[in-house]
Parts: C-alpha cells; structure tokens; sequence
C-alpha cells in the first residue's frame, strides 16, 4: 500500500506505535503474538537495535526475518541466539526475573489491570469460552513492568473482570505488594483511543488521548468513572516513514494491521 | 531393539479407551497422524493433555474421543477459537466437556515433577487471580528454609505420551531442533512414549551428534517413521506451517456440517497418512518444504 502524503495511521497503527515509545534500547522484552509483536519489531527497526526478544515458544534473542503468523512460527528459531526449552523460559528467564518488559492483551481488563482471557460469565457455566491463560498470568507476575494493549470499549473495559486470569495491581482489595507478587504490574493501557497509566493507589488514569480524540469519547468507551490526569498530553502518532516500515516491511501482508 | 512400527500397530499396541495421552507439540511438532489415527481407531473417553490443545484436540473432541481436557491455552493459534471445545464447554451444551485447566507454567510445572520422580512442584504464581480457586489441584506450600508460601501443582503422569522428532533411529532415540515445547518432560513424565520421526536414521548418526538427542530408548516402547506426520503444522528444516489451512479451518469448524464432512474426508475416509497426503491439493507439499539452513558441525573429539 503507498503512503499519501498526509495519510492517517490507523488505531492498530497508532496503538502499534505507542507501544513502541514505551521499548528502550537493550530492554529485555517477552513477545506476544500481534500488536506487540509489530511493536517490539518496529521498535528494534528504529531506536532500539538492541531489543533483546524472548518469544514464550522458547527462541531467545529473536529477529525474525518475516512476521510470525503464531507465537511458535519456525522463523523464530531461524538467526536466534538460544532456543530453549518451555521449562526454562517460565523458569530460569520468567521466574528468575530477567524479562524486564511483558505485553498482554485481553477480553476484558478493568480499573486495577486485572485481565479476563479465561470466560465470559460464570466458570462453571461460561457463556464464552475463551483460550485461557497460557502464560499471561505468570508474565502478569513476574515481568518487571507490563504494557497492556487493548481496544477500548464498555464490553471491554470493565468495572470488574468476570474472571481474573492475570493480576494488575489490585485483587480483591489485596494489592501485589501485600500479596508478595515480584513484577512491578501494568504500568500502560495502549488503547485505540489513548493511554492510561497508573497512580500511586495501583489505579488506571487517562493520561494521554491521541489527536482529535476527547476524553469525553473515552469515557464513553469505558465502564468504569475513569480518572484523568489534570496533565493530558497527545499521544505521539507514527510518521509516514514509520507507516512505510509497518506498512511494506513489517506487516506486508496486513495480518495484524 | 527394534521398536518400529506402523502408527495403526504403536496407537493400538498403546492407546485404550479411557487413557490419559499427550500428543505434545508448541505449535511445532504437532503429530497430526497420531490424531487421526486415534479417531480412527474410534478411542473413546480419553484425557487429553497439552499446554496448548489446537486444531488435532479440537478434532478429537469433536469426533467423541475425549470425555477431559487438560490444559492452558485452548485456541487457533493466531486465528481464532477452537469451535468443538467450545460448543462442548459453554452454557447449555448438553455433552459437557471436563476442563481441568492452569496457566503454561502451572502445567509445565506437573510435567516437571512427574519427570523427576516428586509429587508436585513448586512455583512462585498464582497470586490474587482466579485460576487457583477455579482449580482444587492448585494449593501452597510453606517453604522450609524461607517460611514464605508457594503455589504447587501435583506431579502429572500421563499412561501415554506421543512425541514427533526430526529423526530417530529403530530404538527410540529421538533427536530434536527448533521449538523443544515440553517433549523432554512429556516423555519423561508419561508412563509410555511413542516417537514418530520424518527420518528413522542409523544409530552411529545419532551417536555422533549426542546432544541433540532429546528423548533416549530407554523410555520409549514404539518408534513410528511418518514422514510429513504433522502437517499442517511444521517441523523445523522440513517443512513450514501450513498457515492457509489453519485461516480455513475458522470457516470449516464453525459449522458442524462442514467440520463432520472434514473429518470424513481426512480423516475416516483415509487408510492412513499416506492416504491423507494424496488427498492434500498438488504441489502444497513443495510449497511447504523448508529451504535448508545448515549449521555448522562441532568437534565431539577428545
């Protein structure tokens, strides 16, 4: 696809981005398949060379030639510094706290980033059955700060998960600290819309909105009374190089974008 | 020994009725021809286990042989959902599926223990969240040297486990490259292994490269050679995911009709994998084989 002068990213794009910002140089990052995955590429094809990739199927220090269709795609083991196995990634690289930067998506997430990829509705008699946890819930544990990607809307940002499959910064009133939890929680919500951090009590505020954008329209987009920051600030958006790399090299064939 | 076998003679010699099994796999590796011949076999109220079921378990479900799922991610990896486990678990499905499920690491960490000989293993998880309480077999246990409370998870033994390498020679030692998943600890953890390889290689070839050799003859019990045993998923240096087959198979499950007419077509319909590979469209397979990536060899000398 050509780029237009002038033409304007989409919210995969933007949000794409955005997540980008939050990597720096040499971070130890554990990938997710879609959104973070670009991410974490973009970010390695322009200010962070030196992104250090972990992909949970095993391949460490990654640099996938092509997109990976699925977080076990063989291109990751192509050029990788180490594969290893599963055992090893949730022990000896999750569990002893060496990744320093997790990305999580999810059905629902609420106003502790608490996220719901199990069901919607009731356990025992679900009324969507969804994946599960794979390892989200232990990267919710133990990366030392998470970014959480996620479009906004009422169904998905929710007053309360109907399940919580990995924690954010309070459960049940108990907060990580009290429940002796090692990673630092969600420290962004990357939205179609904007970003929400977190305050000191472990609670999502709007931060940033991204051009045109009010935070009007994100309070509609949301199922909680959510606080905004008296600092808002415009969510930086991708120039038409940044478009050109996602567009024709990262993501040729539009499987994520 | 001589373990070899057809994959009709090593499912029959192995699988029963009501086994507990593992066809093991993380997106690679998948043994799709073990599957089928499961189905095929028509195997009824088995256990399935795995970190990741896909696409071989939903089909499984979906022709009747599984009566529990034990797991951590259920899905279409990059795709979608995995329409007979959900028609099977949501509300009003009038032929319940039992679900037993952790996070990755919750299983992986049952395999470990079953592996080693211990009956649970400890990890530093399941804090605040509802994966604990939605699953009794998830408790703590106070650690003797720190006093501080740990997550366990009992040891997990499988009655049989099915493990596709790269190569294997006649005795069951099974050499593996690319994405391990938790075949090590599968094989070790099950009480019986059978090993499926693209290529049954003489033993002196093994015992040249010995650290590659991820699963020794010891443990296993048949040894099954099925060249292009996993398509559509892939085994590194042979040939590529057949992605296009996963973005259909969205469309095919959806439908009962469509999925039944799969499996008769695939999967019933056909003697064995050969007869599964005839029946793929022409030329796929030379669209999927791996272009070679050799590595260099290393000096075993002393």
């Amino acid at each position: 696809m050509a780029i237009e002068p002038g033409q304007d990213a989409s919210a995969s794009e933007r949000m794409t981005y955005r997540a980008a910002q939050e990597l720096q140089d040499g971070n130890v990052v554990f990938v997710g398949i879609g959104l973070p995955n670009l991410a974490c590429n973009l970010a390695r094809a322009t200010h962070a060379p030196g992104l250090f990739m972990i992909y949970e199927s095993g391949a460490v220090g990654a640099i996938p030639e092509r997109l990976p269709v699925s977080i076990g795609d063989p291109s990751l083991v192509t050029d990788s510094l180490a594969v290893v196995s599963q055992a090893d990634i949730f022990q000896c690289l999750l569990q002893r706290g060496l990744i320093e930067v997790g990305f999580l998506g999810g059905a629902q997430v609420d106003r502790w980033g608490n996220i719901n990829t199990t069901v919607i509705g009731s356990y025992a008699n679900p009324k969507v059955r969804l994946p599960g946890s794979g390892g989200a819930c232990e990267i919710a544990v133990h990366a030392r700060r998470l970014l959480i990607i996620m479009r906004m809307s009422k169904r998905t940002f929710v007053e309360k998960c109907d399940f919580i499959t990995s924690p954010g910064h309070r459960m049940n009133g108990k907060s990580r600290e009290e429940l002796g939890m090692p990673g630092g929680g969600p420290t962004r919500i990357i939205t179609d819309l904007g970003v929400l951090s977190f305050d000191a009590t472990g609670e999502a505020v709007l931060t940033e909105v991204y051009a045109g954008v009010t935070p009007a329209q994100v309070q509609a987009a949301c199922g909680w009374p959510l606080k905004t920051s008296n600092a808002l600030t415009t969510s930086a958006s991708p120039d038409a190089s940044v478009l050109r790399l996602l567009r024709e090299k990262l993501d040729p064939k539009h499987l994520y974008l | 020994m001589n373990k070899l076998c057809s994959m009709k003679e090593a499912i029959s010699a192995s699988v029963k009725n009501g086994s507990s099994l593992v066809i093991d796999g993380f997106t690679h590796l998948i043994c799709f021809a073990a599957g089928h011949e499961i189905i095929r076999q028509r195997l009824r109220g088995l256990t399935a286990i795995r970190l990741t079921p896909d696409l071989v378990y939903d089909q499984l479900i979906e022709a009747g042989c599984v009566n529990k799922l034990v797991f951590s991610w259920a899905g279409n990896p990059g795709v979608g959902s995995l329409h007979a486990l959900r028609r099977r678990s949501e509300a009003g499905s009038s032929e319940r599926l039992e679900l037993e499920e952790y996070s990755h690491f919750g299983l992986l960490a049952r395999l470990l223990a079953g592996s080693a000989g211990l009956p649970f293993w400890p990890l530093n998880n399941y804090f605040g969240g509802d994966i604990a309480q939605a699953n009794p077999a998830i408790k703590t246990v106070q650690c003797p040297y720190t006093g501080r409370e740990l997550a366990t998870v009992p040891a997990l033994h499988p009655d049989v486990a099915i493990l596709h390498c790269q190569r294997a020679d006649k005795e069951g030692n099974a050499q593996v490259w690319g994405l391990l998943g938790s075949q090590k600890e599968v094989a070790f953890a099950a009480k019986r292994v059978i090993v499926v390889a693209e290529q049954i290689v003489p033993t002196e070839l093994i015992r040249k490269d010995p650290n590659r050799t991820l699963v020794p003859s010891i443990i296993v019990s048949h040894v099954v050679h099925e060249p292009w045993g996993c398509h559509p998923s892939f085994v590194q240096g042979f040939y590529d995911r057949d992605n296009d087959f996963y973005v259909k198979w969205e469309d095919i499950s959806r439908q009962p009709e469509t999925y039944q007419a799969y499996l008769e077509e695939f999967v019933y319909g056909v003697e064995d994998r050969r007869g599964y590979l005839a029946r793929l469209e022409s030329g796929l397979l030379d669209k999927l084989r791996a272009k070679a990536r050799m590595c260099e060899g290393v000096d075993y000398g002393y």
